[in-house]
């Protein structure tokens, strides 16, 4: 029931991200740079909660972007499911004390996003200067999102060890 | 009901690989499916239309009411400085002003040449207010608060002041998101307006950080065209009513080929303030298929 609750929590934090990412974040920008807020919950979503949570995570929060501002339907939902669920593997080595693994695995994981993206929408159409886009788009907005993250993580933290605790206490009772 | 057997008590859970499986097929099904057709934006952007807009209007409103607030406070120091200065400009403006009425007069005539009155001034327009702008860094587009319900539909034109801005890709019930000449994956058809030499406008990320975006493609034979050149929407572009303000040509450089020009535009619109739009409610006439 609790996790059922947390899960209704976390789709919430995502849209209410999503909103923010789309309105407030864009007045907020440094150099036309805004941060990834969708890739910090998904990526969390992924090694708090797992593959399965992770990929389902990824793939509303790309949903949402997809149906606003993608020229096709599915692609940022696939791209940040696969995100989610590859985040997910590191579950296993995920502790909550830690928390240079979350700051890694968020940064490792804005970088791929923004290297795909512009392989996909950019380098296909022949943009070739790699460079550039790396420098003043992927890079920049990488460091932006870390930053953020210091804000929003303790926060997804914060409500995953009260479910965790609450599990925990279950489980014992069982036993 | 299901015909396998389980042990009491264990749920059947679906492993996340298949699951990863399954979904990777719905997405890449669901990109092929609005690739080629459109029969799923209908019901998407009515829900979306329902659940997020509401919310986008609200921030927007909120955040611009701080904006203005802030900008408020700062312009009250700029405007005593700007008053000293706007005194002096006023005793050489009303000097000017008096050779300009004479000029003036020639102008009324050479418009009427130019037949620009028939510019977009007798075009239908409907205000709208920019609620929510891309969530990521690479393309430039906006969505605004009006929708089919306003009359808003696909592929009518956005200016902003006296430029283009955009047009509508795709309008739900009370929103229509906006794709921006500027974007990267974006080409307009334009005409010099003094030699009226069709060219192809196209955005570019890379070259928008300097302000400006590319063109290519123009004939120009006699070397009329130079810097500073208006450029307007030309009429036969397939999305756009003709006689648009687009820019003005920055620079101008002979291809290697020998027989096209290329070049920078600076565009007429400040895409990094857009607040309010005006959406075009006339279409470019197309031939029925």
């Amino acid at each position: 029931m609790r996790k059922k609750l947390l899960t209704v929590l976390f789709i919430f934090i995502m849209f209410f991200c999503f909103l923010l990412q789309c309105t407030m974040f864009k007045k907020l920008s440094f150099g036309g740079i805004s941060p990834n807020l969708l890739i910090i919950t998904t990526t969390s979503v992924g090694f708090m909660r797992g593959e399965k949570q992770g990929l389902l995570a990824g793939f509303i929060s790309g949903l949402f972007i997809d149906i606003f501002f993608g020229d096709v339907i599915g692609l940022y939902a696939l791209l940040y499911m696969y995100i989610g669920f590859l985040n997910g593997k590191f579950s296993r080595i995920f502790y909550p004390e830690d928390i240079k693994l979350p700051l890694a695995l968020i940064t490792l994981s804005d970088l791929s996003y923004g290297v795909v993206c512009y392989i996909v929408l950019f380098l296909l159409r022949g943009r070739l200067n790699f460079p550039y886009f790396f420098f003043h788009i992927i890079l920049p907005e990488t460091v932006y999102t870390i930053v953020m993250s210091i804000f929003l993580y303790p926060v997804l933290l914060y409500f995953y060890k009260r479910l965790n605790a609450d599990e925990n206490r279950s489980e014992t009772d069982f036993v | 009901m299901s015909p396998v057997i389980k042990p009491k008590g264990e749920k059947f859970t679906l492993p996340s690989k298949y699951l990863l499986f399954i979904l990777t097929i719905l997405c890449t099904g669901l990109m092929i499916l609005t690739f080629t057709t459109s029969a799923l934006s209908t019901p998407l952007s009515y829900a979306a239309g329902f659940l997020v807009v509401p919310f986008e209007k609200g921030i927007a409103k909120v955040g611009s009411y701080l904006n203005e607030r802030t900008e408020m406070l700062q312009e009250i120091q700029n405007l005593i400085e700007e008053n000293e200065a706007l005194k002096q400009q006023v005793v050489d403006l009303t000097n000017e002003n008096i050779s300009l009425q004479q000029d003036r007069f020639e102008l009324t005539n050479l418009r009427q040449l130019y037949q620009l009155d028939a510019a977009y001034a007798d075009y239908e327009k409907i205000g709208a207010r920019v609620i929510s702008k891309d969530s990521g860094n690479w393309y430039h587009s906006f969505v605004i608060d009006k929708g089919t319900d306003d009359g808003v539909e696909e592929n009518m034109n956005v200016i902003a002041g006296a430029g283009l801005v955009g047009r509508v890709s795709s309008a739900g019930k009370n929103w229509a998101k906006v794709t921006t000449i500027i974007s990267d994956n974006v080409s307009v058809s334009g005409t010099v307006l003094s030699t009226s030499d069709n060219l192809v406008i196209t955005g570019n990320l890379e070259t928008y950080a300097e302000g400006m975006i590319e063109f290519g493609k123009l004939i120009d034979e006699k070397n009329q065209v130079v810097e500073g050149d208006k450029l307007v929407t030309s009429n036969i572009s397939d999305h756009y009513l003709p006689g648009i303000l687009i820019g003005y040509i920055s620079s101008l450089d002979t291809d290697s080929n020998n027989l096209t020009k290329s070049g920078y535009v600076t565009p007429a619109v400040d895409f990094s303030h857009l607040e309010e739009v005006l959406v075009i409610l006339e279409q470019k006439q197309t031939i029925e298929e």
